[in-house]
């Protein structure tokens, strides 16, 4: 559900850059609004940072976002902005405490769209359990951002049972996708300049920490390896595993969950959906005596329902993954070279 | 999804790929002349299925390999001028022109535009009246007709910024010239189902009587590549050769009848040049006179110095399917995708890309 926040009453419609100057239009801006909208003990200190108190293992990640364009179908750059980093902790198997916020706005920004992002960030942080704690605004004159950039850090506390780590991931454990792939992608390719498309496809970007933490309260040490497939998309990540581990990792490509809009956007947009980027699904390598009730447990909640295991780690063809395609035939999944160019014909 | 996945069936595929088996007695060289053919077979991992007597051979119809260096650079050079906007299908920015490829040029600040389609271009040159629009128009027949509408619609629009760098490139000539080189050993052909979806079959029957070469017209799916490989291995057996059409589903014997029309309207064949093949008669389209004013080589007094390409690279053996790509000394170490020497490298549909992959997986799968 989206929440419905009205934009406070102000004297200017657009950013510009006395609102990065720290000075009385950066106060005015924080004062009308933003700082209402993400309240809580830590901000309202307006220290210089957030004293927190943190207990046992934490985990800490950063994430920068820069996407174009930032409104795009049922979501935007700040819903974004949080989930991208929420995930981040949980596939460290940890449970998200606490998020920075830092904007780096463009000149000529307008408040709306500007409100519209808060909006959306305030509703991502509620609904992962997460809070903004610290933050910080920049603008830059006009041309030298793209309307904006968004960056959050986050903490957050190790699941007691969490043992994720890629050294812990073994041949012959199976690798799942926690629901259909290519859809975040395939959502922003259609709605970027010239393209368009009239489409159904929404981005997938959701915060996964409560799938997480249910499947870590039951499967454990079990559960390998938690990666989200963001840019460069499942191939990617699978490329990684195979290089780190000097495993070899096998997939079939009959069992790659896509919904049909996506495979069909993919077809005519010529993307292979492996390297398309993804902000709602993981990838967990787990046991393979657990592999089965994974997938069972996820296909029962509201964000895994295609769930499916998708292949398996090998001692063959260390550092390489292969791909087994739907009439049988095998061939090497890369490294994505560069950023996935539409092709001619 | 209807209309893909029958064609992508493992049963189906099994069948033709048996066919295959049964029917082959001696070893063939079938060359797929499109290079939306060689990406499927490769994501496809179709010649790993096939029996080793059927030896695929990568053929000249990757319009990106094609594309003569020296257009290259000159639309890199265009590209940097500070009042114009250079469009493009996005697989060409990354071949390499002689110093540097466009994707180097956008980086380093050029307008460089992707775009799906040329009509997207003619709207740009509309919005932007202050700048010259320039659009890379590289390709094969397939592409020739949104090329010649986007000048038919700016031409009707009466404007003035906007032209085509046209690479315009036609197959018939090219699989004539390597049939006709002597080093070439091509038994058949898997003839290009969307260029004949556009221009028909008629241009094909006179190269197969007079070469006495079996051609089959072929789609892109898994199951058509490989009915396509059956029906000119069967051929091929019986000592056959005629023209089949494995695509009916598509590819109409007289083409698409609309689109030859507006082609003809605005472009007129020409001789053309092909990287790693040299000079074809015949072999490409040129604006007709009364549409010179949106060719941007007449348009702008651009002079580029034709450069050798590099030595070490065999893209045109590779492209003519008298060398494999393995064969080049340079494969897989100074010339890969992320640095590629010579065009077949870049675009996934170029054989040395394709070969890069694919036998990476075949070492390790042997």
């Amino acid at each position: 559900m989206k929440l419905q926040c009205p934009m406070p009453e102000l004297d200017f419609d657009i950013i510009t850059l006395g609102h990065g100057s720290g000075g009385l239009l950066t106060n005015k801006l924080l004062d009308s609004g933003v700082f209402h909208l993400f309240d809580n003990e830590h901000l309202r200190q307006r220290h210089d940072g957030a004293v927190l108190q943190l207990k046992g293992k934490t985990a800490f990640t950063t994430d920068s976002f820069v996407i174009s364009p930032i409104f795009f179908p049922d979501s935007n750059i700040g819903e974004l902005a949080v989930n991208g980093t929420v995930n981040d902790l949980a596939m460290c198997g940890a449970i998200p405490k606490y998020l920075s916020l830092s904007f780096i706005l463009e000149e000529g920004l307008k408040m709306t769209e500007f409100w519209d992002i808060l909006v959306a960030i305030k509703s991502a942080a509620e609904q992962a359990g997460v809070q903004i704690v610290t933050g910080d605004t920049k603008v830059v004159e006009k041309g030298k951002g793209d309307k904006i950039f968004i960056n959050t850090s986050g903490v957050g506390q190790i699941h007691a049972r969490a043992q994720i780590s890629t050294q812990n991931v073994k041949p012959g454990d199976k690798i799942i996708v926690s629901d259909s792939i290519a859809t975040h992608g395939v959502a922003i390719m259609s709605v970027r300049e010239g393209l368009e498309f009239e489409t159904a496809v929404k981005s997938d970007t959701r915060g996964l920490n409560y799938i997480v933490a249910e499947l870590l309260d039951e499967f454990g040490e079990d559960i390998h390896l938690l990666k989200d497939p963001t840019r460069g998309g499942v191939a990617t990540v699978l490329n990684e595993i195979a290089r780190d581990r000097n495993l070899g990792v096998e997939i079939l490509q009959k069992k790659l969950p896509l919904q049909n809009e996506v495979s069909a956007l993919c077809e005519i947009l010529g993307l292979d959906p492996l390297y398309v980027a993804n902000e709602g699904i993981f990838i967990a390598v787990v046991t393979d005596k657990i592999s089965e009730e994974v997938v069972k447990k996820l296909q029962s909640m509201e964000f895994g329902k295609h769930a499916a295991i998708i292949g398996e780690v090998t001692e063959t063809h260390p550092k390489q993954v292969v791909l087994t395609s739907s009439i049988g035939g095998k061939r090497i999944v890369n490294m994505l070279v560069g950023e996935q160019l539409p092709r001619i014909c | 999804m209807k209309f893909l996945s029958e064609y992508r069936d493992a049963d189906l595929a099994k069948k033709y790929l048996d066919g295959i088996h049964a029917t082959v007695t001696q070893p063939w060289n079938i060359m797929e002349v499109c290079g939306g053919q060689t990406h499927s077979l490769v994501k496809n991992g179709i010649m790993d299925l096939l029996p080793k007597e059927v030896q695929m051979i990568h053929g000249p119809g990757c319009p990106v390999c094609v594309t003569p260096l020296h257009l290259i650079d000159k639309a890199i050079h265009l590209a940097e001028e500070e009042h114009v906007i250079l469009c493009s299908f996005g697989d060409m920015l990354r071949v390499p022109g002689s110093e540097k490829s466009l994707l180097q040029a956008k980086a380093a600040g050029a307008d460089i535009r992707i775009l799906y389609s040329p009509l997207e271009a003619v709207q740009i040159a509309s919005d932007n009246p202050s700048k010259e629009v320039v659009f890379f128009a590289v390709g094969f027949e397939t592409t020739a007709p949104a090329n010649a509408l986007s000048i038919d619609k700016a031409h009707d629009m009466g404007l003035t910024n906007f032209s085509i760098l046209a690479s315009q490139v036609l197959v018939p000539p090219a699989m004539e010239a390597v049939i006709e080189d002597e080093e070439s050993k091509i038994d058949a052909f898997l003839a290009a189902g969307h260029v004949c979806t556009i221009m028909g079959m008629d241009d094909y029957y006179p190269l197969v009587t007079k070469y006495k070469i079996p051609m089959v017209v072929t789609g892109f799916e898994p199951v058509d590549l490989l009915q396509g490989v059956l029906l000119t291995v069967q051929q091929l057996e019986k000592g056959e050769a005629v023209l089949q059409n494995q695509y009916s589903r598509v590819v109409k014997p007289k083409g698409n009848l609309k689109a030859q029309e507006l082609i003809h309207k605005i472009f007129k064949v020409s001789d053309r040049e092909w990287r790693g093949i040299g000079n074809i008669p015949k072999s490409g389209f040129e604006l007709r006179p009364e549409y010179a004013s949106f060719d941007a080589n007449l348009k702008f007094n651009i002079h580029i110095e034709k450069v050798e390409e590099p030595k070490e690279c065999i893209a045109g053996l590779v492209l003519k399917g008298i060398k494999k790509p393995m064969q080049c000394s340079q494969f897989g170490k100074k010339c890969t995708p992320q640095n590629p020497m010579g065009a077949p490298m870049v675009s996934s549909e170029g054989a040395c890309a394709a070969y890069y992959h694919f036998s990476g997986a075949a070492e390790t799968l042997a």
